[in-house]
């Protein structure tokens, strides 16, 4: 904050009847409002609403609700699919963020490596990112088509029979993996593309200079941690990313086969939106809430930091 | 001289990447160019023998209500974007430019509300939407959405950056601070909008989530809900029109890309600031 507008706030503390400063805030009030009623009814009270949805038995269309308590939070701590849900979420995660980290970082590190087609192979690994994703999901799933499908049909060639990919268990979630990280790394690669330009050419130079000559030795001593506030960051955001796998699921795979793809977001839909079981549902938000809440505060932590470096 | 090995690997391996990465959209387009019979060949073919395009994107017109499907999104898309500017605008001009008492309390709130992952809400704000009657109906696909903290946050940023004297010229002019708002801070946003329009756009045109969650009437399906619709409907026997969908679903996006590709790539990275 520059020094005027501190005095000015000062002034304005020392004086809040001071006409001119009301003016103002009737003014600013005013052409706040549609914005702060929206973010009440739209944002703050349903959050408010599915933490204290979460405590009662509620259910859409009944006329009454009862106050549980922990009841849901029980019912889920021996509900089988939940605990399922949540270990697939975390297993997808688990693949999909180093997964798209690495792809994104290798790509970044190529195409800033050479000069000619950069923009080219830029856009190219950006275009799965902003395609639909629920379009590319039914592509995915033809290419996958147990008898018809480009892959098998590949695999054939080499007189290799390919398996059912979405339709068998401890197979499907690892297939809906590879589609995310096919979808998401593109995006991490802009991220890191953006670190690596922002690296200053002379700490190239004086690495040079102590001896550091081969591309690795570069990479390890410059490159590497120059980046690594923004490859926190990068591993926050696919990590919550991850978290929110709802589409692939939804279409390809419904949960299943036998429970092995349910993830949370698809089990609080199931339960809030197929069954109306909103008491429930709400439960299962509180804990993806937390879950992301939790990583969300991580990634603030890191873009302060990141405010600070700059 | 030396050989140039090091570029010319770079080429082969971000090459081949490329080819990996574009073969789910060369299937797609390829399977909605082929008749039946050649989609379920037993060999891989990627040009058909009897060009079946038309047959099949004509299909994919006529066998769902693809047209309205596209047009769904645009209605939804655009005035979703048109309110958040609508309502984000006049609370970042305060925000930035003028001093009022619980400024900072009102950011601090937003703030917060930057926190809130959008499918955390979707219960009550269900149930809210079923309450007033508004299930499947446009209202429901667009005002959840019409509030965007993260406009909000994006715009008051930008408009932090624009000179004070700016705003007291307008002053001394006589404009009001709600003309100021339209005619002085508006036109000053445009690169910044136009990076959160194609944001906030490409989010709601691809959203599935929502959409599955608020709507059941065919005629008011979005581009998503559509295409998974079709699919389900014909349970995987019509590939040729399913892929053309697929393909003219994905197209305004992927021209939009090719014709402003800086500003797509910048306008969907702000995601990552979110």
């Amino acid at each position: 904050m520059p020094e005027p507008t501190l005095a000015l706030r000062g002034a304005f503390l020392a004086r809040p009847v001071l006409p001119k400063a009301f003016v103002q805030s009737t003014t600013a009030w005013t052409l706040a409002a549609p914005a702060v009623v929206l973010m009440a009814l739209m944002l703050v009270g349903p959050t408010l609403a599915v933490v204290a949805l979460a405590f009662t038995d509620y259910q859409l269309g009944a006329q009454s609700l009862e106050w549980i308590g922990l009841g849901n939070f029980r019912d889920l701590a021996n509900d089988r699919t939940f605990w399922k849900s949540l270990s697939n979420t975390l297993l997808y995660a688990a693949i999909v963020v180093p997964g798209s980290v690495t792809l994104g970082l290798g790509a970044a590190l190529l195409i800033e490596s050479g000069t000619s087609l950069r923009a080219f192979y830029r856009a190219v690994f950006f275009i799965p990112v902003m395609s639909t994703l629920i379009a590319m999901a039914i592509a995915w799933e033809f290419m996958l088509h147990p008898g018809f499908g480009l892959v098998n049909l590949a695999l054939k060639s080499f007189g290799i029979a390919g398996p059912n990919w979405l339709r068998t268990e401890g197979l499907a979630l690892y297939v809906l993996a590879v589609i995310g990280i096919w979808q998401q790394f593109g995006f991490n690669m802009v991220l890191f593309l953006a670190g690596l330009v922002s690296i200053p050419r002379l700490l190239y130079e004086a690495a040079a200079m102590d001896g550091a000559s081969s591309a690795w030795e570069r990479f390890r001593l410059v490159t590497w941690p120059m980046l690594g506030p923004v490859t926190l960051f990068v591993v926050v955001i696919s990590a919550i990313r991850a978290f929110q796998v709802f589409d692939t699921v939804a279409v390809l795979t419904k949960g299943g086969p036998n429970k092995s793809t349910e993830v949370l977001l698809y089990s609080m839909y199931a339960e809030g939106f197929e069954f109306f079981r909103s008491g429930y549902a709400s439960a299962i938000t509180v804990v993806f809430l937390l879950l992301v809440l939790a990583v969300t505060v991580i990634k603030a932590r890191v873009m302060e930091k990141r405010v600070h470096y700059a | 001289m030396r050989v140039p090995v090091a570029p010319v690997l770079r080429h082969v391996v971000l090459m081949t990447a490329a080819a990996l990465v574009l073969l789910p959209f060369a299937w797609m387009v390829a399977t909605s160019l082929k008749p039946p019979g050649e989609i379920f060949a037993d060999h891989i073919r990627w040009w058909p023998d009897r060009f079946y395009g038309v047959e099949n994107y004509t299909a994919a017109f006529t066998k769902a209500p693809l047209g309205r499907f596209l047009l769904n999104g645009a209605i939804v898309t655009v005035s979703i974007f048109v309110i958040q500017v609508l309502v984000a605008l006049p609370a970042s001009y305060a925000l930035a430019k003028l001093r009022f008492l619980g400024r900072d309390a009102l950011f601090a709130a937003v703030l917060l509300c930057l926190l809130i992952p959008p499918h955390a809400v979707a219960v009550p704000v269900f149930l809210m939407l079923h309450s007033v009657g508004l299930l499947n109906s446009y209202a429901a696909l667009v005002v959840p959405w019409t509030i965007s903290v993260f406009g909000i946050f994006l715009m008051r940023q930008f408009f932090m950056t624009v000179p004070d004297d700016l705003v007291d010229a307008a002053r001394m002019d006589g404009i009001s601070e709600f003309g100021i708002v339209w005619r002085v801070m508006l036109p000053t946003a445009v690169p910044a909008l136009t990076a959160f329009g194609i944001f906030s756009v490409v989010a709601h045109w691809n959203d599935y989530f929502w959409p599955l969650i608020v709507i059941n009437d065919q005629a008011l399906f979005t581009p998503p809900l559509g295409v998974a619709h079709f699919r389900n409907e014909d349970a995987g026997t019509d590939f040729g029109p399913l892929m053309a969908a697929a393909t003219l679903i994905i197209a305004p996006l992927i021209a939009g890309f090719l014709l402003a590709q800086r500003r797509f790539i910048e306008g969907i990275s702000l995601t990552g600031m979110k």
